[in-house]
């Protein structure tokens, strides 16, 4: 006789209000892609302006087939992560040895101010000229550009880290490495993520500027040689694969986070959407 | 004193570039002499060269951060001011916000061209979302407390947003357009750089294309001065129109 007779209708009209919700969430979406389709049909644009919807989908169905969009994707992927890694490892290696050491600090924090805000996507003509037009100056100039993030949010981390944890830490006998490993990382973690989570967007934008430019395989390539040819339905059917190559990295990174995260406080904060 | 020894690092590059290059350590065609490049640099300034290309440049950015600004930080606002406006445009949002900007370089010039107009669409798309977010996360952060005590004072609606929220909304606004700043220049340049027919990111290819790489180098080392120099007057005007706070993050 304890359970409330009326608990499950309520619950069902929660179901019910969530469900709703994410109907009219979706609904825009739909809304923009049926507005795509009837813009493209009504004949208010060219083809070459606006190429229907449908058409774009059977582009990339026919690249899916072909098997160029598998070659493309993982090209453009390969790269921007491999940079993603190097920009992963090393940005937390360097600013692990700024936030600890003095020269390491004289030596980078300069470098870090200056070279944080500045466009360095300018100096890929200079890679190219140095490094040619192959993976390793994608790679380098991906590099180049996305680490700062990492650095500064390693650096920022670090000094953030309470300093009643590491004197605890010492007390209870911890030695430099101990106390690198399993106080300071950790209590950094949350930045050093924030920070990934800056580069690995930038990591793809730089690796499909790149390869606009230097052309070849790649998403980046194949949209600009569709542009070349006034193929305006290879022009939006590559934003709409990276697109989605976008979509699906940045989840997978916050995804990531939540899961290292889990034993952090803003795991359960309601906000940390 | 002090800054000259915090920025020794800098002199230290500078020192061994020009170095390493007039002893023939690297090849003078990859690696220019600096002192050629500043040599390069002044000549380019004198023949306006520079000038009109750097004006064109700084022109599209600063239309497009506009457009960017008024349009984003009024939608961020009004995303966190009415669910309906949310409900409506946060899922586009959503699926636009992880879109490598870059991806658009090709559709705008296919819609407006190779001049301005294709150059400010993409900033302007690419900016954005970022403000957007800021003015967001600002809004809806706004302190309930303030939200009660105006509304209990009797603020009209849209008195509250304009005394408290959007106040409130101020700092992380900033912060999401100095995000749009930097992105600014990185969709500037490399949107010139792969089609223009003037600006920095043109004057650098040609040159490049050219084998004058003095003059490649003076041009690369423009862009990316500005850039920082935009960041940090940036950051100094935010802290003037943030002093009102009680506490500068």
């Amino acid at each position: 006789m304890t359970a409330p007779p009326d608990g499950w209708p309520e619950k069902a009209a929660r179901v019910a209000v969530r469900l709703f919700w994410i109907g009219a969430r979706s609904l825009s979406v739909i809304a923009l892609l049926v507005a795509w389709e009837v813009l493209a049909k009504s004949g208010a644009f060219t083809p070459f302006q606006l190429p229907a919807l449908s058409k774009v989908v059977e582009r990339i169905w026919s690249d899916a087939v072909s098997g160029d969009l598998a070659i493309n994707t993982g090209l453009t992927l390969y790269r921007a992560l491999t940079g993603f890694l190097i920009c992963a490892i090393g940005g937390v290696v360097i600013g692990m040895a700024m936030a600890r050491n003095k020269i390491a600090n004289w030596f980078f924090d300069p470098i870090v101010s200056i070279g944080f805000p500045m466009p360095k996507i300018a100096f890929l003509p200079v890679v190219i000229l140095w490094l040619g037009v192959y993976d390793v100056s994608k790679i380098t100039i991906i590099v180049i550009d996305a680490i700062f993030p990492v650095i500064a949010a390693t650096v920022i981390g670090i000094q953030g880290v309470e300093r009643e944890l590491i004197w605890s830490a010492r007390n209870m006998g911890a030695n430099n490495r101990e106390l690198l490993r399993q106080i300071i990382l950790p209590a950094a973690l949350p930045q050093i993520l924030t920070g990934m989570q800056v580069s690995l967007p930038l990591c793809l934008i730089v690796a499909v500027v790149a390869e606009m430019l230097m052309g070849g395989y790649g998403l980046g390539g194949a949209m600009i040689t569709a542009s070349r040819f006034a193929n305006s339905v290879g022009v939006f059917a590559g934003i709409v694969e990276i697109a989605v190559v976008g979509y699906v990295l940045v989840k997978a990174m916050a995804i990531l986070r939540r899961r290292l995260l889990i034993w952090h406080q803003e795991a359960h904060d309601p906000t940390t959407a | 004193m002090k800054a000259l020894i915090r920025y020794s690092p800098l002199l230290l590059i500078a020192i061994a570039w020009e170095l390493s290059s007039r002893l023939g350590l690297v090849s003078q065609l990859a690696l220019p002499p600096l002192s050629d490049v500043v040599a390069a640099w002044i000549e380019m300034i004198k023949d306006g060269e520079l000038i009109t290309n750097g004006g064109a440049s700084i022109y599209r950015a600063l239309a497009g951060l506009g457009l960017a600004i008024a349009i984003g930080g009024v939608l961020g606002i009004a995303m966190a001011w009415s669910k309906p406006i949310n409900v409506l445009v946060a899922p586009i949002v959503e699926i636009f916000y992880p879109l490598p900007k870059s991806a658009l370089i090709p559709v705008t010039v296919i819609w407006l061209g190779f001049g301005d107009g294709s150059k400010i669409l993409l900033i302007f798309l690419g900016c954005m979302l970022p403000v957007t977010i800021g003015a967001f996360n600002g809004a809806r952060s706004s302190e309930q407390v303030l939200v009660w005590s105006a509304r209990s004072m009797g603020a009209s609606r849209l008195r509250m947003l304009w005394d408290v929220v959007v106040p409130s909304a101020m700092p992380e606004l900033l912060n999401g357009i100095r995000t749009a700043l930097a992105l600014s220049f990185i969709l500037l340049v490399s949107s010139e750089l792969i089609v223009a027919q003037k600006g920095f990111g043109y004057l650098i290819g040609s040159l490049g294309a050219n084998g004058t790489y003095d003059a490649m180098y003076a041009v690369v080392l423009t862009v990316a001065f500005l850039g920082f120099a935009a960041d940090r007057l940036y950051l100094l005007i935010t802290k003037r129109t943030l002093a009102w706070r009680e506490q500068n993050p």
